[in-house]
């Protein structure tokens, strides 16, 4: 396993570096929140973001796409995560793209091409509860005339205020709690029966309420196969969380740089702060778990790659730790600001903010120990 | 095929042969490992034929140069060829703080003579070294150590005390920080010396530990005579050279073959599963925690090698792998001793292998303490890394 950048990949990330440090600070984040605005993100970017490439990332070439892999979206995920850059990304150029790689041959011509232009936002409708559960899909789809009836309520749809098209999560078979039994469906977010609120979340990023009631899509709307639309959304979730890692070990790591650069300026009792020693086993504690966490994430999306069978259990590592390592991260970032830290002014409630909604995102660090343990039969 | 996989079949071909089949058993105990030397009794026929075979391949010292005893291969055939050991599990012919630690810095700071003299008896396991850095006042204050060494023309006369000296009492020679000034600043002044351990005035003591084990010991030396021609670097100047080797020592330490069987087997053997799932559930989480955990530091210990150029030192991340490595290791083995409840008690037993996890549990505590204490790292880190102010 390949655990330094390549020359393409180096590449990579110097572009995306300068490109979102430029074009999308943190600066750029706080315009779309104080203008209230009603996309959530900056159209003109994602644009340009196509046109780099980023969109398209993981779309492979005959669809438009540049195929480069997760690692290559890693590195352009973490680059978003230090500048807290608003996009559909996540949703619609890992989540939507891999889902749509399972598609029949006309779904994929129709939406891959699209996400790689940029002209297409797509949503995954998975979640319910409070708590990210899969398994627990509550939302039914009934055979209707020769397509399905769609019913139930998602929450926490990144994106999905906005978006094009919705890749909806069902159950069309088996019981509550039952990995077998779940479909997935393309459905027009404008169909009869769909009623759908935004919701501004805590990270003055965006998601939806989307509820359904008797909402009929036809026989082709179906991703994959009937009932098993687990075994895609494995592969979904797979790197949905390994792209959120990264996103979470930018921010992360763009916190922790930060508070080190905050500590080296601040005085009190005539001294520098940072020179306290109780200051600076924290922060080369927060420094060494950053070093572990940023192996686990290049490890993991590097075994996406290759394919390794195993990948789904390795993206969902990095998950757990950055899960944790990240929110410490922001907390000892807010805690060592001391009280600019609690002020909007400073970025660096901004970055808490962020890293508590990733964190939360297909799964939690409990949910992924979970998940580990059942894995691994313990 | 490329020149590497033509050496992986090679030396998987000459491992076939000439690897006793009792060396690819797993080791039962700390005696089965092979320090050699002079006062070094082999286990078994197996073990010292294992020794001579890879002796005389250059395998014990891989990369270093043929004159040396070694091999001279590329960092990329020695990992191939650990490769290609661990695909028999093949266990390591020789353990040897010579190899580890003094060879490297005699590599890069010694004299040809130096070299020609002690490199050869290491690579061929005759000379079992010991390190004498800390003393009973400078501990993770390394630099204010008083041993001091008197210049008498063509030698030195050594007068001081050591401590937590690894096996010194089974040691045929020791490396051994000296002060040569204590006009100046603590860190100049220090020179890096070589002698005999059966050079007269000196005297071993091991030091009997929570684990009632004894790997350490106490060395006093009186009156010892040391030749200058064993004054390795410049005089005064030997603190560079300690710093060199003690960033190897970390990357060992940090890097130590943790327990082999997973965490979780451990703790499912002894509280068994209800529902498939740990019998403790809080423990259960903690012992995900720390496989996820161990996973991760297992690829950045990777990652970091992989990043330094071939041959290259970590620098400062070897002060971040020793911390973390070491403080994940007591942490599993605290979740250990959690895990066997009462059976991990046993100190005396037939059942426990005489205390084997419950030594093993307290030998741990010494991790971040040898070899510079988790906070001495934090503050090198602070310094190096972070760059902070005043640390």
């Amino acid at each position: 396993m390949a655990l330094v950048l390549n020359e393409d990949e180096v590449m990579m990330r110097d572009m995306a570096q300068g490109f979102f440090a430029e074009k999308a600070p943190v600066k750029a984040l706080r315009e779309l929140r104080d203008n209230r605005d009603e996309t959530g993100f900056d159209r003109g970017l994602w644009s340009e973001m196509a046109a780099q490439g980023f969109a398209g990332i993981v779309v492979p070439e005959e669809h438009g796409g540049v195929d480069m892999g997760y690692l290559a979206a890693g590195l352009v995920a973490e680059q978003m995560g230090r500048n807290l850059t608003a996009s559909p990304f996540l949703s619609t150029s890992i989540l939507a793209a891999t889902a749509l790689k399972h598609g029949s041959e006309e779904q994929k011509a129709a939406w891959l091409p699209k996400i790689a232009s940029g002209e297409a936002v797509i949503a995954l409708a998975l979640d319910e509860g409070v708590k990210h559960n899969p398994r627990g899909t509550a939302t039914t789809a009934e055979p209707s005339g020769n397509g399905f009836k769609l019913n139930g309520a998602k929450a926490m749809v990144v994106d999905g205020h906005v978006a094009d098209v919705l890749i909806v999560a069902a159950r069309t078979s088996g019981e509550d709690g039952d990995a077998d039994g779940l479909s997935l469906f393309l459905v027009d977010p404008k169909s009869k029966g769909i009623s759908t609120e935004r919701t501004i979340m805590v990270d003055s990023r965006n998601a939806a309420r989307v509820d359904f009631e008797d909402v009929e899509v036809s026989g082709d709307a179906l991703l994959g196969t009937l009932d098993g639309g687990m075994d895609v959304l494995n592969g979904v979730l797979a790197a949905g969380r390994g792209i959120a890692a990264a996103e979470l070990l930018g921010a992360g790591a763009q916190a922790f740089e930060d508070t080190v650069a905050y500590i080296k300026e601040r005085k009190q009792f005539g001294e520098i702060i940072g020179s306290f020693q109780a200051l600076q086993h924290r922060s080369s504690h927060l420094y060494s778990e950053m070093e572990i966490a940023r192996s686990a994430v290049v490890g993991a999306l590097t075994a996406l790659d290759e394919g390794h069978e195993e990948a789904a259990q390795f993206c969902a590592m990095p998950k757990a730790k950055l899960g944790s390592v990240a929110k410490l991260a922001s907390q000892e970032g807010v805690q060592m600001h001391g009280g600019v830290g609690m002020t909007d002014e400073y970025d660096i409630g901004l970055f808490m903010k962020r890293i508590r909604v990733l964190q939360e995102l297909m799964g939690d660090a409990h949910y992924h120990m979970n998940e580990f343990a059942e894995a691994n039969s313990y | 095929m490329s020149d590497l996989d033509t050496f992986r079949m090679d030396a998987r071909a000459w491992l076939e042969e000439n690897c006793p089949a009792e060396m690819r058993e797993p080791m039962k105990g700390d005696k089965d490992a092979c320090w050699g030397g002079r006062k070094f009794v082999f286990q078994s026929d197996a073990q010292k034929i294992w020794l001579e075979r890879m002796v005389a391949q250059g395998w014990t010292v891989p990369t270093w140069p043929k004159e040396y005893g070694g091999a001279g291969l590329s960092r990329k055939e020695e990992i191939v060829l650990l490769q290609e050991m661990k695909r028999i599990d093949a266990r390591n012919p020789l353990s040897s703080f010579g190899i580890w630690m003094l060879g490297p810095a005699l590599l890069k700071f010694g004299t040809d003579e130096q070299k020609a003299e002690h490199l050869p008896p290491i690579a061929r396991g005759e000379i079992r070294w010991c390190q004498g850095y800390s003393e009973p006042g400078a501990g993770s204050d390394l630099a204010s150590l008083k041993t001091k060494a008197e210049d008498m023309g063509d030698h030195y006369i050594v007068n001081g005390q050591k401590v937590w000296t690894s096996y010194a009492d089974q040691a045929d020679w020791i490396f051994c920080l000296v002060r040569t000034d204590n006009t100046g600043k603590k860190h100049h002044g220090i020179s890096f010396v070589l002698f005999d351990m059966e050079s007269e005035g000196v005297e071993a003591r091991p030091i009997k530990l929570i684990s009632g084990r004894s790997p350490f010991c106490e060395t006093f030396l009186s009156d010892v005579k040391v030749l200058k021609k064993n004054l390795v670097g410049e005089e005064h100047k030997g603190w560079s050279i300690a710093k060199y080797l003690l960033t190897h020592e970390r990357e060992m330490i940090g890097n130590q073959e943790g327990v082999t069987r997973p965490l979780h087997e451990i703790a499912a053997s002894s509280l068994g599963l209800q529902d498939g799932k740990l019998a403790d559930p809080m423990l259960r989480a903690k012992v995900a925690e720390a496989e996820i955990d161990e996973w991760a530091f297992n690829l950045t210990m990777k990652r970091k090698l992989a990043e330094a150029k071939a041959g290259a030192s970590l620098g400062a991340d070897s002060s971040m792998l020793k911390y973390y490595g070491t403080e994940l290791n007591k942490r599993k083995h605290e979740l250990m001793m959690d895990a066997s409840g009462h059976e991990g008690l046993e100190w005396e037993s037939e059942r426990s292998n005489d205390g084997k996890m419950a030594r093993s549990w307290l030998r741990t505590k010494g991790n971040s303490i040898e070899g510079g204490t988790s906070e001495v790292q934090l503050n090198i880190i602070s310094k190096h890394i972070l760059q902070l102010p005043g640390a």
